[in-house]
C-alpha cells in the first residue's frame, strides 16, 4: 500500500432492524484520489455515506476516515471534510448567504470570499431565500457549503442530480481544483459516463457489498470486449461458453455480446459459421458494469 | 453558541407571537378589573357555590374582590394554559424538528457533537421559556400597575416563579419525547400539556385521586395553596423537577444513539 488511504472500512455492516442496508463493505479509498462508487438505487450507497459521517451507527466491522475511527473520532472526521447529502435542506427563512454563512461558523471557518466566487462560478443569487429555491439550485448552495474551506475529504452523494450539463460541467471543474489542491474526492452516482469522465478510480456497489474496485483505467481494460456479429450465429451455437453476458440485439441475423475469456475458443465457433461482419470493440464502463451486475445476478 | 443563537433566532418571531398573546390577553384582563370589581360581591358568591368545580380551580379559597384572587385566578390560568402548551411545543419540537425539516443531514454532517447540539437546544428552549416570562410578567406589572392597584409583589413573582417552573418541567419532558420522534410531535406535546392540567383538575375534585398532584405538573401552580402558604408546594414540585431532569437525561442517552434520517 503506497499511499495513506481516506476512506478505509473493514467488513463495515449496517443493518436497520432484520433489513439489509450495507455487509461486510471492504472500500479503501486512497488520499488525493478521485473516486466514484457506483451503484443502483438502493445498493446501500447513502447508507455508507452516512455511517462514515456518523449520521447512522454501524451494526459491526469498522472504518476510519483521513485516520481517524468513525466511532470514536467523529468531529475530527467532520471537521476535515465537506459534504453533499444526496437531497439537501436548510432552515426555512434563510436566505442564500446566510446557509453558507451558518456553515462556515458551524466549522469555525471564515471563508466568506471564497463562497462569494463560488457563487458567482455557480450562477447562485446569495440574497434569495432557500425555500423558494428549486432543487437544483439548493443543490449549488450545498456544493458552497461542502466546498468552501477547502475541504481535505468531499463526500459527495448523488452530487449532479439536478444540475444541468452547463452547471455539471462547472461543478465537476470545481471539483477537480479541489482535487488538484490535494482534496481526496469521494462519489457516489448511478450514472457511469461522468464516473468515466472525471474518475481514477471507482468501485462498484450492489445489495449493499462492493461488486469490484479498481483504477478506472484498468477497469476499462479487463479484458472484456464488445462483440457484434452479423451472420448465421445464434445464441444456441454459443451456449456451453463461459464469460457472455447478451446485450439487446438490434436485427434478427445480429448477435451483441460481451465477452470475457479466452478468445480462441469464440473464434473456433465462428469459423464455422457465416458470417457477414464482426466488430470487437473495448465495452464502455457501463457496459463492464451491466457485465457484472448481470454475472452477480446469475451467481444468486 | 451557533447552534443555540440560530435556534433562537429561528423562534423568534413565535415566541414574540406567544409572549404577546398571553401577556395582552392577562393585561385586557387586569384591566378589566375595576369595572368587574364592583359586581364581584355576586360573582364571588357564584363562584364560591359551585361545588367540586369551584374547588378544581381553587375557587373557594380566594377572594374575587381583591386584585390579588382575581388575578391568580384569570390570569393564572391564561398563563397556566398558554405558558405549558407554548412550553410542549418547543420542547417537542426541539430535536424532532431536525429531522422533520430534513435539516439534520446538514448540521450533524459539521464539526458538532450531538451532545453539543443538545445542549444548545436544550438552552434556547430554556432561553425562550424565560423570555416568554419576562416579557408577560412585564405586562402583568404595567398593567396592575395602570390600573392604580397596589402590585402585589411577592405573591406576583411566586405565581409567576410558579408558572415558569411548570411550562420548564412540561418542556424538559416534551424535550425527552422530542429524541424519539421525527415528526409530528406537535400532538403528543399538546397531549402532555392538557393531561397534566386535567390531571391536577381530577387531582382537585376528588379527595382519592389526590395522588395524582403529584404527577401534575400544574399541582404546585395552585394560586390559592401559593397565596394562602406564601411558598411552593415542595412535595408537588420536588417530583416535577424529577420528571425534567429524566426527560432530559433521556433526551441526551437517545439522541446521542439515534440513526438520523
Amino acid at each position: 500500500m503506497g499511499k495513506a488511504l481516506a476512506i478505509d472500512t473493514r467488513k463495515l455492516t449496517k443493518s436497520y432492524g432484520g433489513s439489509r442496508g450495507i455487509v461486510d463493505l471492504d472500500l479503501k479509498v486512497e488520499e488525493g484520489d478521485f473516486f466514484g462508487f457506483i451503484g443502483p438505487n438502493g445498493a446501500g450507497k447513502s447508507t455508507t455515506i452516512r455511517t462514515l459521517l456518523g449520521l447512522i451507527h454501524l451494526t459491526s466491522g469498522g472504518a476510519t476516515v483521513l485516520g481517524h475511527d468513525i466511532v470514536n473520532e467523529k468531529e475530527k472526521i467532520l471537521s476535515k471534510i465537506g459534504y453533499l447529502p444526496s437531497e439537501i435542506f436548510f432552515y426555512p427563512k434563510m436566505r442564500v448567504k446566510d446557509a453558507i454563512r451558518y456553515s462556515a461558523d458551524l466549522r469555525g471557518a471564515s471563508c466568506s470570499k471564497r463562497a462569494q466566487e463560488l457563487c458567482e462560478r455557480l450562477d447562485l443569487d446569495p440574497m434569495k431565500k432557500v425555500e423558494d429555491l428549486s432543487l437544483g439550485n439548493r443543490k449549488k448552495v450545498g456544493i458552497v457549503c461542502a466546498v468552501q474551506h477547502h475541504p481535505d475529504l468531499l463526500i459527495l452523494d448523488e452530487p449532479t442530480s439536478g444540475l444541468d450539463p452547463l452547471m455539471q460541467r462547472e461543478f465537476f471543474s470545481i471539483l477537480t481544483e479541489e482535487n488538484r489542491e490535494g482534496s481526496t474526492i469521494f462519489f457516489s452516482s448511478h450514472i457511469l459516463s461522468e464516473v468515466q469522465a472525471y474518475c481514477r478510480s471507482a468501485a462498484f456497489i450492489k445489495d449493499g457489498s462492493i461488486l469490484l474496485s479498481d483504477k478506472v483505467a484498468d477497469l476499462e481494460q479487463t479484458g472484456t470486449r464488445k462483440i457484434t456479429v452479423t451472420g448465421s450465429l445464434t445464441r444456441e451455437k454459443l451456449q456451453g461458453i463461459p464469460g457472455i453476458t447478451y446485450t439487446e440485439d438490434a436485427r434478427e441475423d445480429e448477435l451483441k455480446f460481451l465477452y470475457r475469456g479466452d478468445i480462441q475458443k469464440l473464434l473456433t465457433i465462428l469459423a464455422g459459421e457465416k458470417i457477414r461482419d464482426i466488430t470487437i470493440t473495448e465495452p464502455s464502463l457501463e457496459e463492464i458494469f451491466m457485465h457484472y451486475y448481470e454475472a452477480g445476478e446469475e451467481r444468486k | 453558541m451557533t447552534v443555540l443563537k440560530q435556534e433562537i433566532h429561528m423562534q423568534q418571531k413565535m415566541l414574540l407571537i406567544w409572549s404577546l398573546a398571553i401577556g395582552l390577553l392577562i393585561a385586557t384582563c387586569v384591566l378589566m378589573f375595576p369595572e368587574m370589581k364592583s359586581q364581584m360581591g355576586d360573582v364571588n358568591e357564584m363562584f364560591s357555590s359551585m361545588g367540586n368545580f369551584t374547588e378544581a380551580f381553587g375557587m373557594d379559597r380566594l377572594d374575587f374582590g381583591t386584585i390579588i384572587g382575581f388575578y391568580s385566578v384569570e390570569c393564572g390560568n391564561i398563563l397556566g394554559i398558554g405558558g405549558a402548551f407554548f412550553a410542549a411545543i418547543v420542547g417537542v419540537s426541539a430535536l424532532m424538528k431536525e429531522e422533520r425539516d430534513h435539516t439534520a443531514e446538514f448540521l450533524f454532517s459539521h464539526p458538532v457533537s450531538r451532545k453539543k447540539v443538545i445542549t444548545s437546544k436544550l438552552l434556547s428552549v430554556l432561553s425562550i421559556i424565560l423570555i416568554l416570562n419576562a416579557i408577560v410578567l412585564v405586562l402583568s406589572v404595567v398593567s396592575v400597575a395602570a390600573i392604580g392597584e397596589e402590585i402585589f409583589w411577592k405573591e406576583l413573582f411566586l405565581i409567576h416563579l410558579a408558572y415558569l417552573l411548570m411550562q420548564l418541567e412540561i418542556a424538559g419532558i416534551c424535550f425527552g419525547i422530542s429524541s424519539f420522534l421525527t415528526r409530528g410531535g406537535l400532538g403528543i406535546g399538546i397531549g402532555v400539556a392538557c393531561l397534566m392540567y386535567f390531571l391536577n383538575i381530577v387531582a382537585n375534585i376528588s379527595t382519592s385521586a389526590r395522588f395524582l398532584k403529584y404527577v401534575s405538573a400544574f399541582a404546585y401552580t395552585d394560586t390559592a395553596d401559593i397565596i394562602e402558604s406564601g411558598h411552593l408546594e415542595l412535595k408537588y414540585l420536588l417530583p416535577g423537577m424529577v420528571f425534567m431532569i429524566a426527560g432530559v437525561v433521556i433526551a441526551y442517552v437517545r439522541y446521542e444513539k439515534k440513526d438520523l434520517r
